[in-house]
Formats: structure tokens, C-alpha cells, sequence
């Protein structure tokens, strides 16, 4: 299976606020709340790191799940938030270095 | 040669702001306009209006934008140039108010960003000292609140409030922020310019009607969902959207935001002079 790298778009405002992340699109102003687990995923989106790497070194530490599950739950995420234009995904590294 | 300049200083929110023009009959217009806000205090910025042949005002949608260091502010009825480095900015509008409002409303919400403050699609008014804000889409009922209020509550507006930090140095605790609103010019369905006066913010409620008055609370990311809903901002911008989102945040670590159920009578004022006068839970948002 190809490798999947995803990078925060640049037109994304995010702050956190009590425990939770939420991203603005300034586009569309459409606004999210994500959970503990999107929020490790968003937060890991560097554009060089793979998913699958992702997945294993955050999520399936962090909240005791197996990979094959989180592997499926992260994409479906990754998918979601691509479609609002919140994520960029590639089958390559991205090249511009991603804010922390 | 060129001919006499006219100038008034219109200050809003604290912010003096210079308007000249060399149309006496657009100088008579917004004296009359402005009437309880013009100043004599020194200017902070400027703007130059040139007057051109008369357009309908236009419901188009706005258009903000970045051009190098300056805005640009464009409608089918105004043109404007603003430059932020010098606090210059040159206006070619026909000699409407509403024109005008326009220009002068986008203008204030590019100044507040940068100051931590913003325009809110909120009535306002001040009550035993403190302002209370009441948001909400369009038939919620902020102009109701307005209505309802009793004679010794000094209206603010009926429509956009100007809210920003008292102090114009960021706090290193957001939470601790003090935050004023002002009156405004700018009116609703009332057709009242607010009193030009300010008080420290008690609280914001977000309105809905119902068969009787409550308030709930609201938990911190709907509070701030809400409020990025009802903040004026023109630009599709993400650096200012960046800005703002960090004051919807700050702003929400530091005051209660309720929402308000209410019945239209005017005892749902004395629900809000009671929430006023009991003590409200410490705000525990962490923000970053």
C-alpha cells in the first residue's frame, strides 16, 4: 500500500482551548473541533512524516489501541478533513517546512 | 489650485480617526452622521475621501484583501486604500452614509485586530455600570433587547458592538484581560446611534426566543464557535482569521458567554441584572 503523507494547509487558523483543538478554515470560515485523537494526528502533520508512521509512534501509544484499527480510523479522519481542505495529502513528502 | 480641505475627527472606540474631503456637502454629511462622536482629540489614523459620481450602495459582497503592506477594500459603491505602516488610507465613495459605514466599519476591524479587540454582530448596552452583549443571527432578537430595556439601561447599539481590551499591551495571561465595549453609530432596525459612552464587559449571551427566560451555559469551543460566527471580518485572510481566533479564545478564557433563552417581555432584564449581580465561576480555560 502506498504511503500517505499529510501536511496542515496554510489557509488553517488552529488554536487550542480547554483540552481541545479547533481549526478555522479562512476560506470558508467552516470550524472544527477535534478530539483527542485527530488533535495528536493534526499535530503530527508535518508533511514528511508517513501516516502509517504516525499512527504507530502517536496514536497507538497513546491511546492503547491496535494499529490496524487506528490505521483505518486515522484515514477515514485524514479523508474528512482533506475534503474541507483542512489537510493536504500526498503519496510523497512535502517540500515547504510546516509550522509547529 | 487646489480647493479647501474640509476635516472631522469621528473617534469610535477610543480610536480618533481623521476624515477629510474637499466636498463641503460630504463634510455636512458626516458631521451629521457622527454627530456624537466627533473629537477633539489628536488623530491616530486618517482617511481621504474623494467623491465620485453617485451609486446605488450595493449589497455585493465585500471584497478585503491584501495588496503588498496595504488593504484593499472594494464594493460596487466604494474604493479604499489603506496603508497600516502609516495609518494613511484615500476612499473614492459616492456620498452615502452607507457607503460610509462600510468603509469606516471594515477599517475598525482591521485596527482591532491588532489590538485584540473585534466588531461583534451583537447589541449592547450598559446596565448598573457593567455592559452585557447579546448575540445572535438575524431575528434572535438583539433589537428586541434593545426594545425591552428599561430607562435607566444606556444603550450601546442594536446591532454591532465594538469590543476591545482595555489596554492596548497584550496580557501574558489572556484570562486576566479586562475587556470594555463602546457605543457605536452604527444602528439596526432601531435606527439609534448608540450612546457614545463605554463600560467593562459583564457578559455576552447568545439570544434565542422561547416560552421563557433562562440561561445556560456554554462550553468553551461553542462559545467560541459562536463568537468566530457573529466577529465582523471581511478578509479571507489567514493570517488576520489567526489573529482572531487567539482573541475569540482570550476573549472567552476571560468572561462568561451564556446562552440566553428568553421570552420578549421585559422581565427577561431582570434575569440579566441577577446574572449580573451573582458571582460567576472562575474561568479555568487554558488557552495556547
Amino acid at each position: 500500500m502506498p504511503e500517505m503523507y499529510i501536511a496542515r494547509s496554510s489557509a488553517i487558523a488552529a488554536r487550542m482551548l480547554a483540552g481541545e483543538m479547533m481549526v478555522m478554515n479562512s476560506a470558508d470560515s467552516t470550524f472544527f473541533t477535534l478530539n483527542e485523537v485527530a488533535t495528536a494526528i493534526w499535530k503530527a502533520a508535518d508533511g514528511r512524516t508517513p501516516l502509517s508512521q504516525i499512527v504507530r509512534d502517536h496514536i497507538c501509544k497513546m491511546f492503547d489501541v491496535e494499529y490496524p484499527q487506528a490505521h483505518a480510523d486515522a484515514e477515514r479522519f485524514v479523508a474528512d478533513l482533506a475534503g474541507h481542505g483542512i489537510l493536504l495529502v500526498s503519496d510523497r513528502p512535502f517540500t515547504v517546512e510546516q509550522p509547529q | 489650485m487646489p480647493g479647501p480641505k474640509y476635516v472631522a475627527c469621528v473617534e469610535i472606540g477610543g480610536i480618533p480617526i481623521s476624515l477629510s474631503t474637499s466636498s463641503q456637502v460630504f463634510h455636512n454629511l458626516l458631521l451629521r452622521r457622527y454627530a456624537g462622536f466627533s473629537s477633539k482629540a489628536p488623530a491616530e489614523f486618517s482617511l481621504e475621501f474623494e467623491i465620485i459620481e453617485p451609486r446605488p450602495a450595493s449589497d455585493d459582497d465585500v471584497c478585503v484583501r491584501r495588496d503588498g503592506g496595504e488593504w484593499l477594500f472594494e464594493r460596487g459603491d466604494f474604493f479604499a486604500r489603506w496603508d497600516p505602516r502609516t495609518g494613511t488610507g484615500l476612499v473614492r465613495q459616492n456620498a452615502n452614509p452607507y457607503s460610509l459605514d462600510s468603509v469606516l466599519r471594515i477599517l475598525h476591524s482591521l485596527i482591532l485586530a491588532k489590538r485584540g479587540g473585534f466588531l461583534l454582530h451583537a447589541a449592547s448596552a450598559i446596565c448598573d455600570g457593567r455592559a452585557f452583549l447579546f448575540s445572535g443571527v438575524s431575528g434572535a432578537g438583539k433589537t428586541t433587547m434593545t426594545r425591552l430595556a428599561t430607562r435607566d439601561v444606556t444603550l450601546l447599539t442594536d446591532e454591532i458592538s465594538y469590543i476591545r481590551p482595555e489596554s492596548n499591551r497584550p496580557e501574558v495571561q489572556p484570562e486576566s484581560t479586562v475587556y470594555r465595549a463602546f457605543g457605536t453609530p452604527f444602528a439596526g432596525e432601531l435606527a439609534k446611534a448608540g450612546e457614545n459612552t463605554s463600560a467593562p464587559i459583564a457578559a455576552l449571551f447568545f439570544l434565542e426566543k422561547g416560552p421563557d427566560n433562562r440561561i445556560d451555559d456554554l462550553t468553551s469551543t461553542e462559545a467560541v464557535r459562536r463568537l468566530m460566527r457573529n466577529i465582523l471580518f471581511f478578509a479571507e485572510d489567514p493570517a488576520l482569521v489567526e489573529e482572531l481566533l487567539a482573541t475569540a479564545c482570550a476573549f472567552v478564557a476571560s468572561l462568561p458567554i451564556r446562552r440566553l433563552t428568553f421570552y420578549p417581555e421585559s422581565q427577561v432584564w431582570d434575569e440579566v441584572r441577577r446574572f449580573g449581580r451573582e458571582p460567576q465561576r472562575e474561568c479555568v480555560y487554558a488557552t495556547r
